[in-house]
């Protein structure tokens, strides 16, 4: 599936509730089945800081697929990283760089990535496409 | 408070009609910011209505107008801190630019390599950094008061921390993680035996509880007047004037001087010296309305009716199982910092916000504290005037549920 196909796949899981507590209660448990981040990466320099939560990421190259992997001491903030990751993830460098996240928008989620939210989550966005403009200067 | 003055408040602060994803707000977050009588609101419509014009320097009766509303100002918040003279009220933007502005200047005058200033652990980040810059550019050293467990000041370590090379003390009168109202007056006393001065940060004290700077014997005390009421970008500094008139101006432009030429310039007298640009007219007549109002309710009143709000926010949270309060001070303000069991604090507050109920999370601007505690941050929730035990019933209520949906 592409990026965009994947969007719209959350796009739709979300838009079956009308009630905020019930998209949060999906957001919870996406947060409480996400894989967690082996202890190796939850080292201090995969620690994206926020002012509110910490959020870790790396990324692996896997047969010319960006593969990332993540975490966060809170588990709303995992629930997105979790999406982050289901949309990102397995994807070339230039199909991520050239993404726009345009579910976040749509499911209601934009004031957890607006700069004052501080909760990493932007900055975690930025470096998944760092990861990928990497990646592709190597190749 | 009676019932009916209550009643009587809330429809006095028009933002409490507020509905947030379609529920009726509860504002909990009173340390942040507080909201604003009708009377403030209109206060500042007013004063651009009717009174808007650059006060000091004009001839004409606008400008009269102005300047002598901005002056009774400066006398009302001088009478609501109990100061001897009005000339002792410097107006500035708030706490953060009056700890820096005695930073600046008391450092220019008073500090020199190897001295010393001492601060608490439990300091907000605006009373620490200022000292730090200072203590860069003078080569000074920041000394640390700790706490007990309870979130008390240890007065037996600050006693020892004191000595020949302590030039200041910098002190939070009421902590804003913890609660803690901390003995200023003792503080202060152990202080002036060895002549060391003490600035009192009030910021989350005017609006809670009783102040008289002449009877704590403060030297200086600085407030901020959004978080008495007040519109944001005003706030006061008291200092006494024996120490003012020692100090060098902190900012240099108009009305801060006598006279200028290029050869010389000198400066103007209390409080001008200190009050460099076009001063906030609007603001100060805006903050002494509230400071009125204020006054009209009566600061013990409200500290007392506050104190029921935090006995009775302190009993209902014990409810919930693995609930840890963060701060046990006996001497409490209005201010509840929790936990609960391993649940991320933010978690708590994105849950309880789409429930209507706004409060803190985090490190509220008190790393050091949080470092010091070994935790990420906490839950907060902070009282104002307005608030009642029935909204502490609906937050205890969402609590519960969050705590499920969490755990």
């Amino acid at each position: 599936m592409t990026i965009n196909d994947l969007q719209d796949e959350i796009i739709e899981e979300f838009s079956m509730f009308d009630d905020w507590m019930d998209k949060y209660a999906l957001l919870i448990d996406l947060g409480n089945t996400l894989e967690p981040l082996d202890t190796q990466y939850k080292a201090p320099q995969n620690i994206i800081e926020g002012c509110q939560s910490r959020v870790w990421l790396h990324a692996e190259l896997i047969d010319g697929n960006v593969v990332y992997y993540g975490e966060s001491d809170a588990v709303l903030v995992k629930g997105i990283v979790s999406l982050l990751i289901k949309v990102l993830s397995n994807h070339t460098p230039d199909e991520i760089i050239n993404t726009d996240l345009f579910f976040i928008e749509q499911i209601g989620l934009r004031e957890h990535l607006s700069p004052t939210r501080s909760n990493g989550l932007l900055a975690m966005v930025k470096q998944m496409k760092m990861f990928a403009l990497a990646y592709k200067a190597k190749a | 408070m009676t019932d009916l003055q209550l009643q009587n408040i809330r429809t006095e602060f028009p933002i409490l009609k507020e509905t947030v994803y379609k529920k009726d707000l509860i504002y909990f977050d009173n340390g942040a910011t507080t909201q604003k009588p009708q009377c403030v609101i209109d206060r500042i419509s007013w004063g651009y209505e009717h009174m808007n014009a650059n006060i000091h320097r004009g001839v004409h009766y606008l400008s009269q107008m102005a300047t002598e509303a901005h002056e009774d100002a400066r006398t009302y918040v001088a009478n609501f801190l109990g100061a001897a003279k009005r000339e002792e009220i410097i107006f500035t933007r708030g706490t953060t630019e009056a700890i820096n502005l005695i930073a600046f200047s008391f450092g220019e005058a008073f500090c020199n390599e190897g001295d010393e200033i001492v601060v608490s652990v439990m300091e907000h980040h605006s009373n620490i950094v200022p000292w730090q810059m200072l203590c860069e550019r003078k080569k000074l050293k920041l000394k640390v008061i700790p706490i007990n467990d309870n979130g008390e000041l240890d007065l037996e370590v600050f006693k020892s921390l004191l000595n020949e090379n302590t030039k200041l003390v910098a002190i939070a009168h009421v902590s804003n993680v913890l609660g803690t109202i901390n003995p200023i007056s003792d503080i202060i006393s152990i202080s002036h035996k060895q002549n060391i001065p003490v600035l009192v940060d009030g910021a989350q004290a005017v609006a809670h509880i009783k102040v008289d700077v002449q009877t704590m014997d403060a030297d200086f005390y600085v407030f901020s007047g959004h978080k008495i009421y007040g519109p944001t970008g005003i706030g006061a500094l008291y200092g006494k004037e024996k120490w003012l008139n020692q100090l060098p101006p902190y900012q240099g432009g108009g009305e801060m001087i006598a006279t200028v030429s290029f050869e010389n310039t000198t400066y103007n007298e209390l409080p001008y010296k200190f009050e460099a640009g076009t001063p906030d007219y609007i603001g100060s007549t805006a903050l002494a309305e509230a400071l009125k109002y204020i006054d009209k309710l009566g600061i013990e009143n409200i500290a007392n009716y506050e104190h029921e709000l935090l006995a009775y926010c302190t009993e209902r949270l014990s409810e919930i199982e693995d609930v840890r309060i963060i701060g046990n001070a006996k001497e409490k303000s209005a201010v509840v910092s929790f936990l609960i069991g391993q649940i991320h604090p933010y978690d708590i507050g994105m849950l309880l916000d789409k429930l209507g109920i706004a409060v803190r999370t985090g490190h509220h601007c008190a790393q050091p504290l949080i470092d010091s505690l070994c935790i990420s941050g906490t839950v907060r929730a902070s009282f104002g005037m307005y608030n009642t035990k029935a909204e502490i019933d609906i937050f205890i209520a969402a609590l519960k549920k969050v705590v499920t949906m969490l755990s």
